[in-house]
């Protein structure tokens, strides 16, 4: 039932058997065949770009007013590539043994493998598009380590390496709009997916400038609509990034598949107040040079440099010697969070942990510099102002960013970082040619949930979002285009195209009828918290059967008692949101349902109920080696289907970092 | 550090749609904390308006840290408000005190016209991309990253040049709503790339042609737009522009 439709073969040949046997489509019928690609961040802008090149006909779709926007741009540290460089000893395989170990084991070997195979190609066609990575005094490329890793395989620019990558691809995509093989639909948001006779043959959207409702045709439909942290209110996600598109899709039947593996990012910026809107990240890239400490003294309350050096406690150093600063983000958010709960937590709230780079600036820039420079016996002064200069040139974004955020410099006080909600490894469900349980219906990047299990490594998801959309893509849907040569465009004026518009008419009718006396933003604080409580970084069979009831309640109370303002035929951002805080109130029972349902502890899901004696997770292989995959089959009621996940290369152990 | 509230009075442009001409209402705001972002005192409000049965205000804003180029508000006169390389999202109200007013306006531009209240269109900036801003080359067509070393300086001045967020602020700031930061610091940083090098000359000139079709004005070099830049690009790359351009004009072949 559920055919994953992995290539035969060994690991290491599968995508090149696959390469070489999958059908094509000729230059000719290319041009005849239309393609939806719905989002434009790095996955999305990439695949639209690579399939106009190809000569298909693309009409990509995007909320933001620009494809520049999407939330790609905010990532900061770096995207990963087995091109050993440094000669360190990476290569393809540890790559994607890196990967598996790093997920827990609960991702598919055949993708991984294929990611790891492809991410040298996508550092090679991101600098022949000129992104301005960072590169060495001899004009070579730089890189720096990531957790999870004992090589430095991270190519980077700056703290903003997202952006410099998303604005590659926006202009691959704009270069294809200006090639007429693009149309771009800006300020637009899909709101169904349309299935023809099994197949996904287009989209509805609503034009946010006008209100209006579109019908879109496409011989094949690409949902890169990135994840769903926003589920839980607060989290390093952009403010419009939402679950709607692969939501509809779920609804239309696509499989969700491991809705509930999200990825808690230990180096956070802590929240300040109930008015907060949304978390901020710090690069993972600063535990390069940043050591994690808390006082070890529980409720210690002196400024952080007023405490001396043996009354604190590294506690990542302490107990994870082989990785230190540079575990994986699971394994250092849960050991943050066990500091902070223990009472031994900083800031007003005791609820951050300090993430200090005097050390490093001093002993390993500052003297570096000060052997370049010839100065013999530099005293501490000298070590930190030219440590600055170089800390400054690694990070300087992001610590002025802290500065901007908090007040405080970094520079001179250690930041108090703590874990946020960051990305979701969960998704659409999608077989090795990356296609959903829908025909013709394809998730990429974030969306779907392919390539790092229950936990994903730093670095990587850039990695996973090119990959997808430069190099995946334009191979596997030819394979299932080359069957529908022959398939002329169909007309909107469908029976499915008109019922599918309706539905999505009826639903915003019904939202703006409600009149009544709660905000959107007031349901979407009061979910986030039931997620963050219950699905968020310790979950228990009590918790999760609690937050499930709490979910359907607060359902009932948002189709009862919302307040919408405005009206339907106009701009009304706040009838986007409620339409989206509908989809995440849905999906957040679905989370808990799924977490309820594997009863392990693996990677960045953690049942309390399954952990080891020092408190790690426990995985239990026997019965939990398969991916979730929920179809929808109605109100509160999903089926689940399991997708046995086999290791033949990798073999599975329990994750150790000390 | 020492956390506030305050009390303020704003006072915001609102106005219904492209064709209305618009107007400033004035709005009490209470308890604002100085730990907030400016965007969140705005959502702090637009809740209390929603709960009058007002409508809210319409402002562009995403990512909320600076970087995704969304936001974009005019603030006491100046874009993205009072603090130097900074955007809206990032500004925080410990910039204020209580009982201070505060006029927030959208971009004013032609070339960028009003959707609604806060909300401008910048879509001429993609467009201008898309006569030039990019380098032709198809996924597949690329030799070792390695292959083409590039000298370490330029690389970080094609880096400081492409971090451009695409907000506008320097069109919005300038006298004459020239968008000649913009274009100069796209020119620049595929001009200074080895990658760039085969349609430089052209980029160079269509950027520049269709900026003019979209209505910028032209640049008098009086340094409003780097000054307000949020990322500190700097007008070098509008001297490289007018370098890049001559010498384009100039040359026989293009």
């Amino acid at each position: 039932m559920l055919d994953s439709k992995i290539p035969s073969g060994s690991l290491d040949q599968k995508w090149t058997s696959y390469k070489g046997h999958c059908k094509l489509v000729n230059p000719a019928n290319k041009r005849k065949l239309e393609v939806i690609v719905v989002g434009t961040g790095l996955a999305g802008a990439s695949a639209a770009a690579s399939l106009g090149e190809l000569g298909y006909q693309v009409k990509a779709f995007c909320f933001q007013d620009s494809p520049r926007r999407a939330h790609s741009i905010a990532a900061q540290g770096g995207i990963n590539a087995a091109k050993n460089y440094q000669n360190d000893g990476d290569s393809v395989y540890r790559l994607f043994y890196d990967t598996i170990k790093g997920g827990d084991y609960r991702a598919r070997e055949a993708n991984v493998h294929r990611l790891a195979e492809v991410s040298v190609n996508i550092i090679d066609q991101c600098v022949a598009q000129g992104v301005p990575f960072a590169r060495e005094y001899g004009g070579l490329l730089n890189n720096r380590s990531f957790g999870g890793t004992q090589v430095k395989r991270t190519f980077y620019a700056a703290g903003q390496t997202g952006q410099q990558l998303l604005i590659g691809a926006y202009q691959a995509l704009e270069r294809q709009v200006a090639l007429g093989k693009v149309t771009m639909y800006t300020r637009h948001e899909m709101l169904d997916v349309v299935v023809i006779d099994g197949k996904a043959r287009g989209i509805i959207c609503r034009n946010l400038v006008t209100g209006e409702l579109e019908r879109h045709f496409g011989h094949a439909v690409l949902l890169c609509t990135g994840g769903y942290g926003n589920v839980f209110y607060l989290s390093t996600n952009a403010m419009g990034s939402n679950v709607t598109a692969a939501w509809k899709a779920h609804k239309k039947g696509a499989y969700f598949a491991n809705p509930c593996f999200t990825q808690i990012h230990p180096t956070c910026i802590p929240v300040s107040g109930d008015h907060q809107s949304k978390l901020t990240l710090m690069s993972e890239s600063l535990r390069n040079d940043g050591r994690i400490w808390v006082p070890a003294k529980a409720g210690d309350k002196r400024p952080a440099n007023d405490i001396p050096e043996e009354e604190r406690d590294y506690f990542l150093e302490r107990r994870y010697p082989a990785f230190g600063n540079l575990v994986p983000r699971d394994v250092a958010s849960r050991a943050a969070k066990e500091r902070c709960d223990a009472g031994y937590g900083v800031g007003t709230t005791g609820q951050a942990v300090y993430l200090d780079f005097k050390y490093n600036l001093i002993n390993k820039y500052g003297k570096a510099e000060a052997n370049k420079q010839g100065i013999q016996h530099p005293d501490t002064e000298t070590l930190i102002r030219l440590g600055k200069e170089v800390v400054k040139e690694e990070y300087g974004n992001l610590f002025d960013m802290y500065e901007k955020i908090t007040g405080e410099n970094p520079y001179e006080v250690p930041m108090r970082i703590y874990p946020a909600v960051h990305y979701t490894m969960g998704g659409l469900w999608v077989d090795y040619e990356l296609m959903t349980s829908v025909k013709g219906l394809y998730a990429l990047g974030e969306a779907n949930f392919s390539d790092h299990g229950a936990n994903r490594l730093g670095a990587s998801a850039l990695m996973q979002g090119l990959a997808d959309g430069y190099f995946v893509i334009p191979y596997t849907i030819g394979n299932y285009l080359a069957d529908e040569i022959a398939t002329k465009p169909i007309s909107t004026d469908h029976p499915a195209f008109v019922e599918a518009e309706q539905q999505a008419a009826d639903r915003i009718q019904k939202l703006m009828s409600i009149n009544g006396t709660k905000t959107v933003e007031s349901f979407h604080k009061r979910l986030g918290k039931i997620m963050w409580d219950e699905c968020g970084m310790a979950r228990s069979e009590k918790g999760l059967t609690k937050a499930i009831e709490e979910i359907r309640q607060l359902k009932k109370e948002f189709w009862s008692d919302v307040k919408i303002p405005g009206s339907i035929n106009e701009m009304n951002p706040e009838l986007d949101k409620a339409g989206r805080v509908a989809d995440f109130i849905e999906l957040g029972e679905l989370m808990c349902i799924d977490a309820l349902d594997r009863n392990e502890s693996c990677g960045g899901h953690f049942r309390e109920e399954s952990q080891t004696e020092e408190g790690e997770a426990l995985r239990n292989d026997q019965q939990y080696a398969y991916v979730a995959a929920w179809a929808y089959q109605s109100e509160n009621n999903w089926q689940l289907n399991k997708e046995p996940l086999t290791f033949d290369v990798a073999k599975p152990s329990q994750r150790s970092y000390k | 550090m020492q956390h506030y509230t305050m009390n303020l009075t704003l006072k915001v442009w609102r106005q219904k749609n492209a064709s209305d001409n618009g107007h400033f209402e004035t709005y009490p705001v209470k308890d604002i904390s100085s730990e907030m972002s400016f965007l969140e005192m705005i959502d702090v409000l637009n809740e209390q308006l929603i709960k009058e049965g007002k409508e809210p205000i319409a402002f562009d804003h995403d990512c909320r840290e600076g970087i995704c180029g969304m936001c974009s508000m005019y603030i006491n006169g100046r874009p993205h408000g009072p603090w130097q390389h900074n955007t809206t999202c990032q500004l925080h109200m410990r910039a204020y005190q209580d009982g201070d007013t505060i006029v927030v306006e959208p971009w004013r531009a032609n070339a960028f016209p009003v959707i609604k209240d806060l909300m401008v269109d910048r879509s001429a900036f993609d467009r201008i991309i898309q006569a030039g801003g990019y380098i032709s080359v198809n996924t597949g067509n690329a030799v070792d990253a390695n292959a083409t070393p590039i000298e370490k300086d330029k690389a970080d001045d094609a880096f400081a040049a492409a971090a451009c967020i695409g907000c506008g602020a320097c069109v919005a700031a300038c006298k004459n709503s020239s968008a000649m930061l913009f274009v100069g610091a796209k020119v620049s940083h595929l001009a200074l790339l080895p990658q760039g090098s085969p349609e430089r000359k052209n980029r160079a000139l269509n950027m520049v042609a269709q900026m003019d079709k979209e209505g910028f004005g032209a640049c008098t070099n009086t340094g409003a737009c780097e000054a307000v830049c949020p990322k500190g690009i700097s007008i070098e790359n509008i001297a490289r522009l007018n370098r890049e351009y001559m010498m384009a004009g100039l040359s026989d072949d293009k």
